[in-house]
């Protein structure tokens, strides 16, 4: 899968078999918890409150991890653990080597100002501050000269596009710019953990829309490292990163979207994304046929017609000797070619970005009877997307495309025999 | 048979409580006592002795600055009455005895009810304290005073701070309970202290509650200020008193009208305090 393809990211926050009992006395639902009793039963026999469930996940340097759940599942309560807002029962939170559950209270405070910046549901903006005020306050707590302060909050302002509001108050901006002070204070403090806690749930869905892409673009810009916390399937797909489903205090599934959709671990996680839109999760990349058959423009026309002589398509796609597509060639073409492929060939066809979702790929599709040639970012052919490959995933038929593409990934383009 | 049960001696252990209280204590308190009431005579004669126009002039100008140009007039206005009505020296002792018993209760007050907000065991135990203090009948301050203060405005003022001081407590401490969980939230995310905390986002955000507990507490001290006119505190107290006494309505009319005046300048003034102490620290003019 792709995301087991990049290199290996160094992990900055590991989550290990964190529970979190709202008791006194946890020990006795801890260990009902260990002995794999449910939240729902330890309830009904001790009356105690089962928070997390023995949850453990990684989360590595400079990914936005999507913590995802409905209310109650206990996500909020997880990114509360990590800054330790609430105290975990028992398993441990190492942060860069350092066990964050045993901090001692000055340890902590000083982890907490230098490691994280949390972003709040409702903003959490202090009423009584500037918006220069609130974004300087993570600053002002660890006691930094004034002048340095108000220069690092303007910046901060900067990044967030709210720049000539730093005199303004939190009432008198719009729930969207102030969810940008409220990064903006985050950002201030130059920690690289962002931690987010429903960060754009209570915005309107347009503006949330754009706040999601602008903090992936601000994300690969800066490289912080992210958890987020969403109700929201469609959000978390739209963050990109990789997902951790939670229920009942426990994890179900973890994964990139596409894993999420296309192989959902348990009933729930299917229930869960039976409404997503797997248009806008696939990617050209994903879908590629890469059993496509090409020619090279530098092909006498013999060799072509050597090679076209077992297929039955009519055209074909031409790539230059580095795999670069450069265009299409017709079995008319082909047959009546006397030089090389490149001069008969029309040169320059319609092509999808891998990265592009099956959506954005629809009008590509809609214009071409043969389906549409897939191009990773340095032009090179990957495959094509093909009308009843688009349809199978809209079907979810997941096996298919699935097993399919991890197949023809393996044996890379077909090219006809005799460019050997 | 009798079945009557013996009267438990409530009354006697609270009198043997108080005679021990005042064998072991009333040396020292009388001491203060002598302290402070020379302290208000001092100050009421000082007062006093500046042309009542210029007192107006002056307090006019500070209720201007502080709660705009109405509150203003209205304070000028009204003072230049009760110097007219020839109270003017019982309004300044009243003032005076305002002033002191007001200042006293939120010296006290304000970081009582700050340690109910941050403590659920002091919360606890002052609470009850807090539901006694403002039912009891307010007369019963003044008997214990007497023995401790003496005659005179030190037990007035007593009395009256004990009397006025539940509601700051209970506001203090209330606005500092309503403040957001998330705003406290976000400032421990941030590493804050718990006197950083306190200090940069609880007190200010409830300032306007704590406002609003201290124009309670003004006025509560304006009210014991006639009861405390029996134990011989002086000002418009006294001249009420007298009029019960002498049965003269409208010389009682007068001094409660000018009680009347001095209270709604006092609330007036305060409230505008409170609101220009909002949060969002826009001033409200």
């Amino acid at each position: 899968m792709a995301s087991q393809a990049e290199p290996q990211a160094r992990t900055r926050i590991a989550v290990q078999a964190v529970s979190k009992v709202f008791s006194d006395q946890p020990q006795k639902a801890l260990a009902m918890l260990e002995a794999g009793e449910t939240k729902d039963v330890i309830l009904e026999r001790l009356g105690t409150v089962v928070g997390l469930n023995r949850v453990s996940f990684d989360v590595a340097e400079g990914e936005i991890l999507v913590v995802m759940g409905l209310s109650g599942s206990g996500k909020s309560t997880m990114l509360r653990c990590i800054n330790r807002l609430v105290e975990p029962s028992a398993g441990a939170i190492v942060v860069d080597g350092t066990d964050v559950t045993r901090l001692n209270q000055k340890d902590l405070l000083e982890f907490r100002r230098h490691k994280f910046g949390m972003v709040f549901q409702h903003f959490a903006l202090f009423p009584n501050r500037t918006i220069q005020g609130n974004v300087e306050y993570g600053l002002e707590i660890q006691n930094v000269p004034k002048a340095q302060r108000a220069e690092k909050a303007l910046a901060a302002i900067e990044v967030v596009g709210l720049k000539g509001w730093e005199a303004k108050y939190p009432n008198q901006l719009s729930g969207g710019m102030q969810q940008r002070a409220g990064l903006a204070r985050a950002l201030a403090v130059d920690a690289d953990i962002l931690l987010m806690d429903e960060a754009f749930s209570a915005l309107d869905p347009l503006i949330r829309r754009d706040m999601q892409g602008e903090l992936r673009q601000l994300q690969r810009k800066l490289g912080k490292t992210i958890v987020f916390v969403s109700h929201d399937l469609d959000e978390a797909i739209a963050l990109g990163g990789r997902i951790v489903l939670m229920k009942d205090g426990a994890i179900v599934q973890i994964g990139n979207p596409e894993e999420i959709l296309l192989a959902p671990a348990t009933d729930y996680v299917r229930r869960f994304v039976e409404h997503i839109d797997v248009s806008s999760v696939l990617t050209a990349e994903r879908l590629a046929d890469r059993g496509v058959a090409v020619l090279r423009a530098g092909h006498t026309a013999a060799e072509a017609r050597l090679a076209i002589a077992s297929c039955q398509q009519t055209s074909w796609y031409v790539t230059d000797e580095g795999g670069r597509l450069v265009g299409r060639a017709t079995r008319e073409q082909v047959e009546r070619c006397t030089g090389t492929i490149g001069a008969v060939m029309e040169a320059g066809c319609d092509r999808v970005e891998a990265s592009a979702t099956l959506r954005q790929a629809f009008a590509r599709l809609a214009a071409n009877r043969d389906g549409v040639a897939v191009v990773d970012d340095r032009g090179h052919l990957i495959g094509t997307v093909t009308h009843r490959g688009a349809a199978r995933a809209l079907a979810r038929d997941t096996a298919g495309t699935a097993a399919a593409s991890a197949e023809e990934a393996r044996h890379g383009l077909v090219h006809p025999k005799i460019s050997a | 048979m009798d079945w009557s049960i013996p009267k438990f001696p409530l009354d006697t252990l609270c009198d043997q409580a108080l005679t021990w209280l005042t064998v072991h204590l009333s040396g020292v308190t009388l001491a203060v006592a002598g302290v402070i009431a020379n302290w208000i005579e001092v100050s009421t004669a000082a007062l006093s002795a500046v042309p009542p126009p210029i007192t107006i002039v002056v307090l006019a100008a500070i209720c201007w600055r502080i709660a705009g140009i109405r509150p203003g007039i209205m304070a000028a206005a009204g003072l230049a009455f009760l110097w007219n009505l020839r109270l003017w020296v019982p309004t300044v002792e009243t003032m005076i005895l305002v002033t002191l018993a007001t200042s006293a209760a939120l010296v006290i007050g304000v970081p009582l009810g700050i340690a109910c907000a941050l403590s659920r065991r002091v919360w606890r135990t002052v609470g009850p304290f807090l539901d006694m203090m403002q039912t009891m009948p307010s007369f019963i301050y003044l008997i214990p005073a007497i023995p401790f203060f003496g005659l005179g405005p030190v037990s007035a003022c007593f009395a009256t701070i004990i009397f006025s001081m539940p509601p700051v407590i209970r506001l203090t401490a209330l606005g500092i309970m309503q403040v957001p969980r998330e705003l406290i939230e976000a400032s421990e995310a941030f590493g804050s202290t718990p006197m950083q905390k306190l200090f940069k986002v609880q007190l200010p955000l409830a300032v306007p509650t704590i406002m609003a507990g201290v124009n309670q507490t003004i006025m509560l001290a304006l009210s014991m200020v006639v009861i405390a006119a029996m134990i011989g505190a002086g000002g418009l107290g006294r001249e009420v008193w007298r009029s019960i006494q002498r049965l003269e309505a409208g010389a009682g009319f007068e001094a409660g009208i000018a009680i009347v005046i001095v209270a709604v300048i006092l609330d007036r003034v305060t409230q505008k305090l409170a609101l220009r102490l909002r949060p969002t620290g826009q001033a409200a003019h």
